[in-house]
């Protein structure tokens, strides 16, 4: 897997700063340090990611939904800065609708990656955008695109990104295989993000997940007492 | 962007690296790559022995600046060895963790090493101990450590289960060091283990191309 968004560590921003006399989550931007995931199978894609946004150390948003529309089929997992990515998905939602229109047929999951990397590519001084795009069309079927900070575009069958990415990408070498199917897949997500979660301490929350397909998407939640659970030592 | 800060800036020769230790039923299995790089960019060994023995059942793996880590090791060596004859007996594991856990705390300025103990004596049977960066000290039944550790925390978190049998944990700790080794590029090599029971100690060395294989290679 092409390494996704490496994200800026959280121990990047200041731990003891001197000025204690303002509380960190006015001085901090907020960021979705995160753990996001889409997998393909054969008539689809499933993704998923955790719920939780923050600023330095205060959790912003603890039920965040960081699985973006962008069109009928075509979802977007964010990771980065929560600002950067609101404000490509909004553009590239806007740009895919529009050509959706004048081509009188759903868009392809391919153009919807290739306007997120053109975006991504052209202001990447500016922005800190880590984005997995992930949906269904006529064409290809399912697929997930991956497009990190710097603004690369891949495609892949499994990838991952964001902060909580890093711990789980042993068990995603050792558990995916080719030619899984949809309850596989959604409980191979499950599992790794509830891993991430647990060591991540920007994941965190819910864990939301989608199933896009021929027939539609299908979204759920799990929550934090039904989080997927290891062996504790 | 930022640079992913992992050894990079510990000076001089560095073993970014992948160490780990773990208990089973009648013992303890530490293991650890065998890459020893300058900065990330060029491999200054490539079957550089990480676990060292400190006693006849007791071993540690050294992360960090490898100066600092054989510096270290050496001078835990000849106190422990001197404990060991003024008690008429073989030291305790914990008694070699708290020898290395002194001279990193107090010499926590000037060192760069973290360290894994593991080992077994008559009194607490198999143990696992952690000194790490600072000087910290604590005993966990399974623990990884160096920078290719963070890409194995999801696996080892669902797949390592305590009591455990020989031959399931020597498996268990094969597989974490080689998916490690698949994702850290300052870790690779062979897979180094120590197998250590009450009965004696066992090396097993894993060479590069007998380690296990995940189907995205």
């Amino acid at each position: 897997m092409a390494a996704a968004a490496s994200m800026v560590p959280i121990f990047g921003h200041q731990i003891s700063s001197k000025n204690d006399l303002v509380p960190d989550w006015s001085r901090e931007e907020v960021s979705t340090g995160t753990t996001i995931m889409a997998v393909e199978y054969d008539g689809g894609v499933v993704i998923g990611a955790d719920s939780r946004t923050t600023t330095g150390a205060y959790i912003a948003n603890r039920v965040t939904d960081k699985l973006t529309r962008i069109h009928d089929r075509i979802y977007c997992c964010r990771s980065g800065s929560a600002a950067d990515t609101q404000a490509i998905a909004e553009v590239v939602s806007y740009q895919l609708g529009f050509h959706s229109v004048e081509l009188d047929e759903p868009p392809l999951v391919e153009t919807a990656a290739n306007l997120f990397r053109a975006s991504c590519y052209r202001y990447r001084e500016e922005l800190m955008a880590g984005i997995l795009v992930a949906g269904w069309d006529r064409r290809k079927g399912g697929q997930v695109y991956c497009v990190p900070i710097g603004g690369m575009l891949v495609r892949q069958p499994v990838a991952v990104g964001g902060s909580g990415s890093t711990y789980v990408y042993g068990f995603m070498d050792s558990n995916y295989k080719p030619g899984l199917n949809k309850d596989q897949c959604l409980e191979l997500t499950a599992s790794a993000l509830s891993l991430a979660m647990e060591r991540d301490g920007s994941s965190g929350g819910v864990i939301r997940l989608a199933s896009i397909s021929e027939d539609g998407v299908e979204r759920r939640v799990i929550l934090g007492d039904q989080l997927p659970r290891f062996s504790t030592h | 962007m930022e640079k992913h800060y992992t050894d990079s800036k510990v000076k001089g020769v560095s073993t970014g690296t992948t160490i780990l230790a773990a208990i089973f039923d009648g013992g303890v299995v530490i293991g650890s790559d065998s890459r020893a790089s300058i900065g990330g960019e060029y491999v200054s060994s490539k079957t550089i022995n990480k676990v060292i023995q400190v006693h006849d059942r007791i071993f540690c793996c050294m992360a960090g600046s490898l100066a600092d880590a054989q510096a270290v090791i050496k001078s835990a060596k000849s106190h422990l060895s001197f404990h060991s004859v003024q008690m008429e007996s073989p030291p305790l594991v914990i008694a070699a963790a708290s020898v290395l856990k002194e001279l990193c705390y107090k010499n926590k300025d000037e060192l760069q090493a973290g360290f894994l103990t593991a080992g077994w004596d008559s009194k607490k049977g198999p143990q696992v101990y952690v000194v790490s960066l600072g000087g910290m000290l604590i005993s966990q039944q399974v623990t990884i450590g160096g920078s290719g550790s963070t890409y194995i925390y999801g696996y080892v978190d669902a797949k390592y289960k305590p009591n455990m049998t020989r031959e399931e944990c020597l498996q268990f700790a094969t597989n974490a060091l080689a998916l490690a080794m698949g994702r850290d590029n300052v870790s690779g090599g062979v897979a180094h283990l120590v197998v250590i029971t009450e009965k004696g100690v066992e090396h097993v060395v894993v060479p590069g191309d007998k380690l296990p294989r995940f189907n995205d290679e």
